[in-house]
């Protein structure tokens, strides 16, 4: 087993930056860079020493093995922030025999094969390390403490029960089975449909509350789209002038609106054109703000824009005398800036309320091959023939897409997903 | 040293007889050993053979060229086909089987076989050095020596008879059991348990009113067991149905304490599956009345075998209960039905050739692997006695999958799970079960036989011509296309617009007969039945079978993750110490196997997965 490094905190100058040692030869590199090997758990003061220069003075602390974030022995050393010592820290233990840079992920995974981790709570990890907003933050903390996996066994279990009525119907065919066994069959099934389907829509909004909501700001050119994007941003994140056209490129400004992750995206103004340049903004703009959560349109909906329930329609420009009737509002002066705000806020808030316990992509499409199967279970059933074997194949099936959901098959698949979005350090 | 045997088969039963005849086709030099010579075929407990699931392994035995099939077809005196109103996969054969005709085919079968000595004697012990198994030790004093033996000895390990509150040694009314071997078989390390089975009280049917009690027919078109027997031999008869009432209910719960069982007599667990009647009184206390075949146990035998009263009550308690019940109220009891209590072998210390891990040479199977029913016994005997002969003659082992025979989900169950009570086969117990059909076990099974080279000429021959003639009905079938109106018009349930469909496709319709497609493709009435039958099936499952192909992929690439034999359990920190007894006890040999160990967590699995991925890196 190698012994792996990394700079745990994030890249770039910092008060103090954390590089992490793991595996068996990590008290020996210790011993060599701060010359000795100080006591568990405590931290203490050394200068780090490689090649007989001084490299820094840090904070070493040491986890023994069985104690630590990995399980194997661990060193932290705390040195100032600076780039410099970092990378001159991380030449000196590459230098090392034995010892390698980690891999994205590979302090959690050998967390995680050494038991010192569940794989509901990597995943719950690998979410809560991206976490930028308090809804992010709740999320994955409900998946770190293995909410779903509990969620599943039940369900499984359901499922399980289920089958056997039927399977008892096959197998005991000489024997006198109560004949009320299919309408709890029926119970059991339907009630399972409508609670894969609700935690189904729910994906969706735990996938926004990962990976942000958007927000469009859509209408014509020069309407005061990157101005009011500025204004939200409270910076010069679009570039704004008085010639109509500007925005070409979609301009995107991540906000925290009351702990929920929002995108806002300032697109090109929508007008015929004969620009081609500007002509593939226009087609650009379009599809992005159609596949955005939310639409702003700045003054009348363009050709092409596929307005929604929650979309707004505002008079831009409100700042100008003889504006006409309507939602006003204003980059320039803030005017109806607040009350956007509360409208994104309480539109995202709703959809967000939706998310329970399946917040991942897999988790949908499991849960939604779990939902196909036990529909035709009850289609069959409904049907009245007896094709109990085709009943309790499509039940078998589904209760195998919950064990893949959770990794009781295929445990392969959900590691390499869930280790694909962590970075080097963790 | 030089060797009696290449193998030797220790009992006489449905294991033993299987496992010798086994060894013999698989070319070894066999010798079984047993009591007595009317021990062979031997049904101890009710008169039939096959069912749900036992049905589909007595198939199976006969695809590899097993005994057990042609026997039952040869004393059978009721065939029924159960779940016959079902779908193909869960149809089950079932014959009510003449105890003697059966015994006496089973016997001609034994002794006529040429390669196969039987040896009539007590196997007092095993004969065991460093090396292995090498023999075993007779009662009187004389050793065979061999390169592997098979134990087949049933409940005779430390058997317990138990009537009421009376108890006697024995394996069987009747015979002694086996204490010495017992006892050394506990010191080789095998777990051991207990584990119990009743028996109801026999009957004399000429003091049965047969007049008022409903009878139970045979099946019209009687559907044979063996791939190679065409009709039933012996005279066919109907079985009675009566059913327990609350007077009788009430009789066994007053004397509920003096039941061997629910006295506390016995340790042993029992089968959930076919409860003693003071189980379904106690555990089905609402229901009024248990139904109870009467099944006869010869044509020229006059006892009855009440089957669902199974029970270990004292004897005048069960004349009571008996007496109670209608059309039995005046019938006389042969036999007190009574409980045995018996030793099994922990089945995880065996792998899945059914071979003691920790002692080469020695197999074990039926009754003593903790598993219940003739067939379950036979298709193990089959499976020991094949392994047992390729060790002894150091060929490769054979070993059975749980995608294509239910062979392989018995034993996989058994050496992955272990019992917890006596293990009868389930259709539902088959994860593949649309594929691993009665029907199509020949297919499944039989050309590994011929590979194998354990096949008679007579089914090689059968088997090839059955093949062609699959063979010609598919080309015929899926070559001839119909019209939808035209299918509507001769009755398929289908919709007129629909699409042209294939003879092939038309057979898949629901509920489509072969009368039906015959009236559109007339070349069809010259298929023979029961080709167009399997055909038929196999058209009625094809989409499932591959849909479920592609969902178990996942599952696949999981039995592709081996775990090394000498994996150190003890290595991983985060396993509880219940699933780590299990794991080493278990050794799964890949991912997948371990994911069916009982109590298994994805947590552990992963656990598993990342340190075989670790030490193939290592070893790479």
């Amino acid at each position: 087993m190698d012994t792996i490094y990394a700079l745990a905190t994030a890249p770039g100058r910092s008060g103090v930056a954390v590089v992490r040692v793991s595996g068996p030869l990590a008290r020996e590199a210790c011993r060599q860079l701060a010359g000795d090997v100080p006591e568990p758990r405590r931290a203490s003061l050394r200068r780090l020493h490689d090649d007989g220069v001084v490299l820094d003075q840090a904070l070493v602390l040491v986890f023994p093995r069985g104690e630590s974030f990995t399980g194997e022995d661990v060193v932290e050393f705390q040195t100032h922030g600076s780039p410099a010592v970092v990378s001159r820290l991380l030449t000196a233990l590459s230098r090392r025999d034995g010892l390698r840079a980690a891999e994205a992920g590979e302090f959690t995974r050998r967390a995680l094969e050494n038991g010192r981790m569940s794989l509901s709570e990597v995943e719950g990890l690998a979410d809560l390390l991206e976490a930028e907003t308090e809804a992010q933050r709740v999320q994955a903390f409900r998946t770190f403490d293995g909410e779903l996996g509990r969620q599943v066994s039940i369900w499984r279990a359901d499922m399980v029960r289920a089958a056997a009525l039927v399977e008892a119907g096959i197998d005991f065919a000489d024997e006198e089975i109560p004949q009320d066994v299919r309408s709890e069959v029926e119970d059991i099934l339907s009630r399972l449909v409508a609670e894969f389907r609700d935690e189904i829509r729910g994906v969706g909004a735990a996938e926004r509350v990962r990976s942000g909501f958007e927000v469009a700001i859509v209408g014509p050119p020069n309407a005061g789209k990157s101005t009011l994007l500025n204004r939200l941003a409270g910076r010069e994140a679009a570039i704004t002038s008085e010639i109509a056209g500007t925005t070409r490129d979609i301009v995107e400004v991540r906000m925290d609106v009351d702990g929920l992750p929002v995108t806002f995206l300032d697109t090109a103004g929508l007008r015929e054109t004969t620009d081609v340049v500007e002509a593939i903004g226009v087609g650009r703009a379009l599809e992005r703000a159609n596949a955005a959560d939310l639409r702003i349109s700045l003054g009348d909906v363009a050709d092409g824009l596929r307005m929604r329930p929650d979309d707004l329609v505002l008079v831009p420009k409100a700042d100008l005398p003889g504006s006409s009737e309507g939602l006003r509002i204003s980059g320039l002066t803030g005017e109806g800036v607040s009350d956007l705000l509360t409208h994104v806020s309480s539109v995202f808030g709703r959809r967000v309320g939706e998310a329970h316990l399946a917040t991942r992509l897999r988790h949908g499409e499991m849960l939604s091959a779990a939902a196909g199967y036990l529909e035709e279970a009850l289609s069959l059933l409904y049907r009245g023939e007896d094709r109990d074997e085709l009943v309790a194949e499509a039940i078998r099936s589904g209760v195998r897409s919950m064990d893949g959901l959770v990794g009781r098959v295929g445990v392969e698949d959900v590691l390499g997903e869930i280790f694909s979005s962590f970075c080097i350090g963790k | 040293m030089k060797h009696d045997f290449d193998v030797i088969v220790v009992g006489g039963g449905h294991a033993g007889c299987e496992a010798a005849a086994a060894a013999v086709r698989a070319g070894a030099r066999t010798a079984l050993v047993t009591l007595r010579e009317t021990d062979l075929g031997v049904m101890s407990c009710n008169p039939a053979i096959g069912g749900l699931g036992k049905g589909h392994l007595v198939r199976e035995i006969d695809a590899l060229d097993g005994l057990m099939g042609r026997i039952a077809d040869q004393a059978g005196i009721q065939f029924r086909l159960l779940n016959r109103r079902k779908g193909p996969a869960v149809q089950g054969p079932r014959a009510q089987a003449d105890r003697k005709l059966y015994r006496a085919a089973m016997n001609r079968a034994i002794t006529s076989m040429p390669g196969l000595s039987l040896v009539l004697g007590e196997v007092a012990g095993l004969h065991i050095t460093s090396h292995g198994i090498r023999g075993v030790r007779l009662a009187d004093g004389s050793e065979l020596a061999s390169q592997a033996v098979v134990l087949t000895t049933g409940t005779f390990l430390n058997g317990l008879i138990h009537i009421g509150d009376m108890r006697s040694p024995g394996g069987r009314i009747g015979d002694r059991n086996s204490v010495d071997l017992a006892s050394q078989i506990r010191d080789i390390g095998l777990g051991v348990g207990r584990l119990k089975t009743g028996t109801p009280p026999r009957l004399d049917g000429r003091t049965i009113d047969w007049d008022r009690l409903e009878s139970q027919p045979g099946d019209e078109q009687p559907v044979m067991f063996s791939f190679l027997s065409r009709a039933p031999v012996a005279r066919q008869i109907s079985c009675g149905i009566t059913h327990t009432n609350t007077a009788t209910h009430d009789i066994i719960r007053e004397n509920l304490s003096r039941s061997a069982m629910y006295g506390g007599h016995i340790e042993g667990v029992g089968p959930r599956y076919c409860p003693s009647i003071e189980d379904k009184v106690v555990r089905f206390a609402e229901k009024e009345s248990h139904q109870i075949f009467l099944e006869p146990e010869g044509l020229d035998d006059h006892t009855i075998y009440p089957n669902g009263i199974s029970t270990s009550l004292p004897e005048e308690v069960q004349a009571a209960y008996v007496h109670s019940i209608h059309g039995l109220e005046n019938v006389q009891i042969l036999q007190a039905g009574y409980a045995i209590e018996y030793d099994y072998v922990d089945p995880r210390g065996l792998d899945s050739r059914l071979a003691v891990k920790e002692l080469s040479g020695l197999f074990l199977a039926g009754q003593i692997n903790g598993t219940t029913g003739y067939e379950e016994a036979a298709a193990q005997g089959l499976v020991a006695g094949l392994n047992a002969a390729r060790d002894a003659t150091e060929k490769s082992p054979v070993t059975f999958a749980r995608n294509e025979s239910y062979i392989g989900v018995m034993i996989d169950d058994l050496v992955t799970q272990g019992v917890s009570e006596p293990y009868r086969m389930f259709t539902s117990r088959a994860e593949y079960r649309l594929s691993l059909r009665a029907d199509n076990a020949d297919q499944r099974l039989t050309p590994r036989a011929i590979e194998l080279g354990i096949t008679s000429d007579e089914r090689t021959r059968a088997f090839r011509e059955k093949l062609e003639e699959l063979d010609t009905a598919r080309t015929l079938l899926a070559g001839a296309e119909v019209t939808s109106r035209a299918l509507n018009k001769a009755g398929f349930q289908v919709n007129v617009d629909g699409p042209k469909r294939s003879a092939l496709e038309a057979l898949a319709l629901p509920e489509a007969t072969a009368e039906q497609l015959e009236a559109l493709v007339p070349e069809v009435a010259l298929l023979d039945a029961s080709i167009l039958k399997q055909v038929q099936n196999d058209a009625l499952y094809a989409n499932y079978i591959a849909r479920q192909e592609r969902d178990v992929e996942a599952l696949r690439r999981d039995e592709a993750w081996e775990i090394p034999e000498d994996f150190q359990y003890s290595l991983l920190s985060g396993l509880s110490n219940e699933l780590r007894d299990k794991l080493e006890r278990v050794r799964p040999r890949t991912l997948a196997q371990a994911g069916r160990i009982d109590g298994m967590t994805p947590a552990a699995l992963t656990l598993i997965l990342a340190h075989v991925r670790r030490e193939v890196r290592r070893r790479a």
